[in-house]
């Protein structure tokens, strides 16, 4: 049995000197040799950064200086995610072979507090799907049932931690991208409000919707991931000045007598029975925390895949067209320039990611865009406001993650608007730019996990993390 | 039906994509079912809803105003050409583009 480690025992190991940062650099990679072939979920390592980090925490060690806030934590990067001198795919083949000049700002500030970078995690291409099936180095296996997946975009980051080949991980969330596969694969995940983490040298997919955020084993760890990489960036614009509280103190506060929306527009049709079981049994946990659950309408929850799937392609079409052969990543030769482009294109992305190409186009050409485009923006604003509507009634909204649990590899490839429908319950804060968060909330017959998700409003996360972590202190993983 | 072979192919040249036969048919098929689904937006009256184009409203702002434009050298020109297909330093090697 490997032991679960977490980044309170990783620091009161290393300063008792029980276990130094490059013996568990060490003990890390030698369990991601043991399931690679099974899981599939790194797509590269990086041993070198990774000792030379943790050679310089065991100096600090050795000298008897303070240690950073997550000095030795063995951590994992999604590739969508720049890292200098480790190659960053993007789960494409367009990009196969390259190697970013520089660090996204994320990645820089878990180093700088003393993070240990293991490598990169596989995903759907350009962070495009929801089961892990899109990326084109074939999918990632969910970690507590390998014949499923492991949900998606961010798959290779949920597996990681789910198996222990990780102590955390970075994922990044479009449409449900870190939630979702958090649930599936039954640890908590995060993604904070819009503007809340610097996306400086995140390879952009859909920039009005595209957050960066953390997997952990427990949410006391989430809470100080998010914490490392909240912050304003001067090299990100769309970061802001908002103050970052101290997760970590703020989630023991106590949850009693707040007031948690239950929007029943989350519990229609569509939704398995034993998600709902189990969430049922979730809110009645929270229920006997003190929480006063309150009846709530999202009256445009129903429109959110369509206005999603509009905003997100057209800024994806928009965002993609920068892979053109002439910069960086592959290039199928022709002639002419144009020739290029469209070899080259055509060559190097996979199929989920011409398709939403051919989409976002087509919503953006002229005369469609006012009948798409511009109308899936109004109804944003729709959406947006039912969000805000909300949380004048409640301090936080509690939903299912996903309507199904973990599905078997294969079983939803062939009808890509089926695999949009499952993403209903992650999109709609995705659009509305609020926070959210998935904490275990039981297994479906003993197995396949259930993620209880909460949002909060916009720089909310406190109060969700406080009600996500009474949640799992409660019990809520074995409900 | 929402979107035809021809619609699919003016869209592919927009985006500079060489698509095949076979997936000009099967994106055809599956794009019109995705833009049926999304019609249901239409169900919504939207003549007075502002358009939402972004996220971060005036009390949240990141910039509110432009920066300073600062020159900030950063000394990577080598490593940023070595990720070329077809680098001729300090350029960018291309297919000539005068002629479409």
């Amino acid at each position: 049995m490997t032991t679960t480690w977490t980044i309170d025992g990783v620091r009161e190991g290393l300063a008792a000197k029980k276990i130094s940062a490059r013996e568990l650099t060490a003990d890390f990679y030698q369990r991601i040799e043991t399931r690679h072939a099974e899981l599939n979920a790194y797509l590269a390592l990086s041993p070198e950064r990774a000792y030379a980090q943790a050679d310089q925490i065991d100096a600090l060690v050795a000298a008897g200086k303070p240690l950073p806030a997550l000095a030795g934590v063995p951590v994992a990067i999604k590739d969508v995610l720049s890292t200098r001198g480790i190659t960053t795919t993007c789960g494409s083949k367009i990009l196969e072979h390259y190697v970013p000049p520089y660090d996204a700002s994320a990645v820089s500030r878990l180093e700088e507090a003393g993070a240990v970078i293991l490598g990169k995690t596989n995903c759907d291409e350009f962070a495009m799907g929801s089961s892990n099936e899109n990326s084109a180095y074939g999918p990632v296996k969910n970690p507590v049932a390998p014949d499923r997946v492991p949900g998606g975009s961010s798959g290779g980051s949920a597996a990681v931690v789910a198996a222990g080949l990780a102590v955390a991980a970075l994922g990044t969330d479009t449409g449900g991208s870190i939630r979702q596969p958090g649930a599936l694969c039954g640890i908590p995940a995060m993604m904070g409000s819009y503007g809340r983490v610097s996306r400086y040298g995140l390879i952009a997919f859909a920039s009005s919707l595209d957050r960066i955020g953390p997997f952990a084993t427990n949410v006391k760890d989430v809470a100080t991931i998010l914490q490392t990489i909240a912050g304003r960036d001067p090299n990100d614009s769309t970061s802001t000045t908002a103050p970052v509280p101290t997760y970590t103190d703020e989630i023991s506060k106590p949850v009693k007598g707040l007031r948690i929306g239950i929007p029943r527009d989350y519990f229609a049709e569509g939704l398995d029975s034993g998600v709902r079981d189990k969430i049922e049994k979730g809110i009645e946990l929270l229920k006997t925390l003190g929480c006063e659950p309150v009846d709530i309408r999202m009256p445009h929850t129903d429109y959110a895949i369509a206005t999603y799937y509009i905003i997100a392609t057209a800024e994806a079409s928009s965002n993609l067209a920068r892979y053109d052969g002439v910069r960086y990543g592959l290039r199928v030769d022709d002639p002419t320039l144009l020739g290029m482009y469209r070899k080259t294109r055509g060559a190097g992305f996979g199929a989920e990611v011409k398709r939403r190409i051919v989409l976002g186009t087509y919503v953006l050409s002229a005369g469609y865009y006012d009948a798409y485009y511009l109308k899936g923006q109004k109804v944003r604003a729709l959406i947006a406001q039912d969000f805000r509507d909300a949380f004048t009634k409640v301090d936080a909204i509690v939903t299912p993650t996903s309507p199904v649990p973990a599905f078997k590899l294969g079983e939803r490839t062939s009808d890509p608007l089926e695999m949009y429908l499952a993403d209903i319950y992650t999109v709609t804060g995705s659009l509305a730019g609020v926070p959210g968060i998935s904490v275990p909330c039981g297994k479906i017959g003993g197995k396949l996990p259930v993620g209880l998700q909460l949002f909060g409003p916009a720089f909310g996360e406190s109060r969700i993390l406080q009600l996500a972590h009474a949640f799992e202190q409660a019990g809520g993983a074995s409900i | 039906m929402k979107i035809s072979r021809d619609d699919v192919v003016r869209v592919a040249e927009l985006a500079y994509l060489d698509l095949s036969e076979s997936e000009l048919e099967t994106y055809r098929a599956q794009i019109d079912e995705i833009l049926e689904y999304i019609s249901k937006l239409n169900e919504l009256d939207t003549a007075n809803v502002e358009p939402m184009a972004q996220v971060l409203t005036d009390d949240q702002t990141a910039d509110a105003t432009l920066r300073e434009d600062i020159v900030v050298p950063c000394g990577i020109a080598a490593e940023v050409l070595k990720q070329a297909p077809d680098p001729e330093p300090p350029f960018f090697r291309m297919p000539k583009v005068i002629e479409r």
